[in-house]
């Protein structure tokens, strides 16, 4: 009996304590998550047209480099603001053109997708770590600067219960506070446009799309170039919002997260979304336990356990997450196949 | 009518596969407006890839299409579409997972500034188009929802909506049940008193001698006659599609049944929902003698099916094969004990698509010599697989090009064939045969009834399951009904008439 009453008031305790603790940590979770929902949403655009792309990792490495080193290259030509925009933009056309690379891959040669994407991954490695090593260390130049945050008046930021929620969302540099933005779009374009529609079909059985005329390449091109644009914006994020630095390897299986992510979320932008906050609170909860401690029992079974296992918390969450705890999710049914017209040339 | 110029004229089409195969050899067609013109013929006869090239998905060798007098090259499903032609493809070109209006408006949405979609007015405009044709459906619900008869109705909607004038039917009756088949030839009527003309693609007589204004028959890419169903007869038709005489009635002869084979006393098992499928079934078949099982599709036949094969664990009962004590032993030991079977959906049981037809017609003894050879026979031997093979194709007639071709890329008639070629070995005492002809043209259900008999005369058991009721009735010595999980009722073959089954079928009779 004592037993479960100690279970029971540990839980508690527990419950207490992440009610206290989560919404001083809201907007860096958000911020933790804006890499993981970009890189979903890159997922949740290729995949819907029928589209694996596993190489959202590359493509965002890539991009983080391609951004850092143009803001980074041109910070004293043209000052820090214009600097930053343009490595932005940089960012999201090198995604773009990754895109159309593995676009071209898989659609138009039908090679294998696993592998066309496994091979992003592993150029994006080599490429910027050499480049890194052969242009941005030797230099001795300082950083490229990062974005200062907006901040909201402490008039707006103290109201209760929205006051967090609003600071989570626009206490946050440009990009981080563009994301849910650009789920909402996503998610009503993918459900309610002629361009959602037209992809979903195509992603779900191409032969039919194609008997009533639509051109499937075209619209899987689309796709990949648009989403992965995206993985790039989650690149430029990386270097010249979140850190102001690049370093080798720094994307850290993000872009593998963001696809578990993308499951979690059935293949929908806002649950993509709602996927890789999830992770970011993982993630943010990982680091804090370590430094705010609660008292009494609760602390000293929190303490007991290693800091590694708090940090390997969201990468614990992938593995249940695929394994399909969270009940098994349809992908969409064409996914991964590359369509062949028959009978033509 | 027959003044009246024509809306499609096909001059001259000639297509030859990269296979080798040529499938349409200078043919002709003429529809003309406001008329239901039937293409039939064999499968694997050219039927469809006459229709593909109509609709796009097909580039020709060689021909001319002209619209109204108009030549036109259509390069793709899209210019089909500008054209005024639309097509039911046999497979349906639905997605599941989407709504009716959704795949109805599919490639050519109704938007709003902005690209949105207007589904509203989809829906209305849909709602429009199926009470002209007569008949309603629910715009909002998902394809997957609705049952293979309305599906074939959304599709048809699809064609309308792009103001097809000239709609083309691929098989349309091949999974309808009869009062589906029926429905769907309401709608066809009332599309061409509408003015569209609408080709029906066939394999089956007396549908295309009862819907058709016009019947072209196809045979191996050639048109070989063209005829008004006022002129002509289900024989005269079959005769024609087959190049020779063929019987639509099988002489099954005399049986001489021996010594009892199959022995299935107090049979149960459960479906895949866990219900129980079979209640207790006690069947014998014996040597040289064919049991037929009549029954609505659903009440068991399946999982009977599955339980004397091996593919499900029975419940309770025991299962003989010659003596044998079967009832869980593996699929493997069944086959040694001399039992094969003829599955309903060839392409989930019978073959693997993708391997090549020599492969598939050694699929079950891979193991066993000569197929195998070397130390502990795990050597295969290429060269008895071949041999195998062509002989095989000889025998059964099996057209394709070379051994070496997949078999998903055979007709429906000639990947039954390879199934039967394989299954009929020499050494058989019970052949299981679930649907053996389902989706088969004429020559090549004559041609399988004409080996089952002979399997029988040569002293092999054979119990038939048939959703066909004719089957059963023209192949059965007995005949066996099955309703709700029970053996509701046996006829020797001459008390067995249509009538007196088909009620025990529907109704289970007063045992049940």
């Amino acid at each position: 009996m004592d037993a479960i009453a100690t279970f029971f008031r540990l839980i508690w305790e527990l419950g207490v304590y992440l009610f206290t603790v989560v919404p001083d940590l809201l907007p860096i979770i958000l911020a933790l998550a804006t890499p993981l929902a970009l890189g979903a949403l890159c997922g949740v655009l290729n995949e819907r047209s029928g589209v694996v792309n596993i190489g959202i990792e590359g493509i965002m490495l890539m991009a983080a480099f391609f951004a850092y080193l143009t803001g980074f290259a041109l910070h004293s030509a043209v000052g820090p603001g214009a600097s930053i925009a343009l490595g932005i933009l940089v960012a999201i056309i090198v995604g773009g053109l990754l895109g159309l690379a593995h676009a071209w891959l898989t659609v138009s040669v039908r090679a294998d997708q696993i592998i066309a994407g496994t091979m992003m991954n592993i150029a994006a490695f080599g490429v910027t770590g050499y480049l890194n090593r052969l242009i941005i260390t030797p230099s001795g130049l300082g950083g490229a600067g990062v974005i200062a945050p907006f901040h909201l008046p402490d008039a707006v930021a103290n109201l209760p219960i929205a006051g967090p929620v609003l600071v989570m969302f626009f206490d946050q540099g440009p990009i981080a506070m563009s994301v849910l933005f650009i789920v909402i779009a996503l998610q009503f374009a993918l459900f309610r446009t002629r361009w959602g529609l037209r992809t979903r079909a195509v992603g779900e059985h191409p032969k039919a799309a194609d008997t009533v005329g639509i051109d499937v390449y075209r619209q899987r091109y689309l796709n990949v170039i648009l989403g992965c644009g995206l993985a790039g914006l989650a690149g430029a994020f990386l270097t010249l919002e979140s850190t102001g630095s690049f370093q080798n390897g720094m994307t850290n299986g993000r872009g593998f997260i963001a696809l578990a992510a993308m499951i979690f979320g059935r293949w929908t932008p806002i649950g993509a979304f709602a996927g890789a906050l999830l992770f970011g609170t993982a993630t943010a909860l990982g680091v804090v336990v370590s430094i705010r401690v609660p008292e009494g029992d609760l602390g000293n079974i929190m303490r007991s356990i290693p800091s590694n296992w708090y940090a390997a918390l969201p990468y614990l969450m992938t593995i249940v997450i695929l394994a399909g705890v969270v009940g098994r999710s349809t992908p969409p049914a064409a996914d991964g196949v590359a369509y062949v017209k028959e009978g033509k040339g | 009518m027959g003044d009246q110029p024509p809306v499609l004229e096909m001059r001259g089409i000639t297509k030859r596969f990269p296979t080798g195969t040529l499938a349409n050899d200078a043919i002709d067609l003429e529809v003309r407006p406001g008329e239901i013109h039937a293409l039939l013929g064999e499968n694997g006869a050219g039927k469809s890839t006459l229709m593909n090239i109509l609709y796009g998905l097909v580039t020709p060798d060689a021909g001319e299409i002209r619209i109204d007098g108009q030549p036109v090259t259509i390069h793709d499903p899209a210019d089909a579409i500008a054209r005024g032609i639309g097509m039911v493809h046999q497979h349906f070109m639905l997605i599941p997972v989407l709504a009716v209006a959704e795949n109805v408006v599919l490639g050519q949405e109704i938007v709003r500034p902005g690209g949105i979609l207007d589904l509203g007015e989809a829906a209305a405009r849909i709602n429009l188009l199926a009470k002209k044709l007569g008949f309603d459906i629910d715009p909002s619900s998902k394809i997957e929802e609705l049952s293979v008869g309305q599906q074939q109705r959304v599709e048809i909607l699809k064609a309308i909506y792009r103001n097809a004038r000239i709609l083309v039917l691929d098989e349309p009756t091949a999974v309808l049940t009869p009062q589906e088949t029926r429905e769907i030839f309401e709608v066809l009527r009332r599309l061409r008193a509408e003015g569209a003309s609408i080709i029906f693609i066939s394999h089956k007589l007396d549908e295309v001698l009862e819907i058709a204004d016009r019947i072209t028959v196809i045979r191996r890419g050639k048109v070989v006659g063209s005829r008004r169903p006022a002129e002509t007869n289900a024989n005269d038709l079959a005769e024609l599609m087959v190049g020779r005489a063929v019987s639509l009635r099988v002489d099954r002869g005399r049986s001489h049944p021996g010594a009892s084979m199959l022995e299935v006393t107090g049979l149960r098992a459960k479906n895949d929902r866990g219900q129980d499928a079979l209640q207790g079934i006690d069947l014998s078949v014996r040597a040289g003698e064919i049991v037929g099982i009549a029954g609505v599709a659903g009440n068991g036949q399946e999982e009977l099916v599955e339980a004397l094969i091996g593919l499900r664990k029975p419940t309770g009962g025991t299962i003989r094969l010659g003596g044998h004590d079967l009832t869980s032993a593996s699929v493997d030991r069944r086959r040694d004990r001399g039992m094969a079977f003829v599955p309903a959906d060839r392409h989930k049981y019978g073959l693997v698509l993708t391997y090549p037809l020599d492969d598939n017609l050694a699929l079950t003894r891979y193991g066993d010599p000569p197929f195998a050879g070397g130390f502990a026979g795990i050597i295969r031997n290429f060269r008895a697989i071949a041999e195998n093979a062509i002989r095989l194709m000889k025998e059964f007639d099996i057209r394709a090009p070379d051994p070496k071709v997949p078999a998903g890329t055979l007709s429906g008639g000639n990947q039954q064939k390879v199934v039967v070629a394989r299954e009929f070995r020499h050494d058989l005492k019970l052949l299981v045969l679930d649907q053996p002809t389902r989706g088969l043209d004429v020559g090549s259900i004559e041609f399988i009834h004409k080996q089952v008999i002979g399997r029988r005369d040569g002293g092999a058991a054979v119990l038939l399951i048939s959703a066909e009721l004719d089957e059963v009735l023209d192949l059965s010595d007995r005949v066996l009904v099955m309703f709700r999980g029970r053996i509701v009722g046996t006829f020797p073959a001459e008390e067995a008439q249509r009538e007196k089954v088909g009620l025990l079928m529907a109704t289970g009779g007063a045992r049940a």
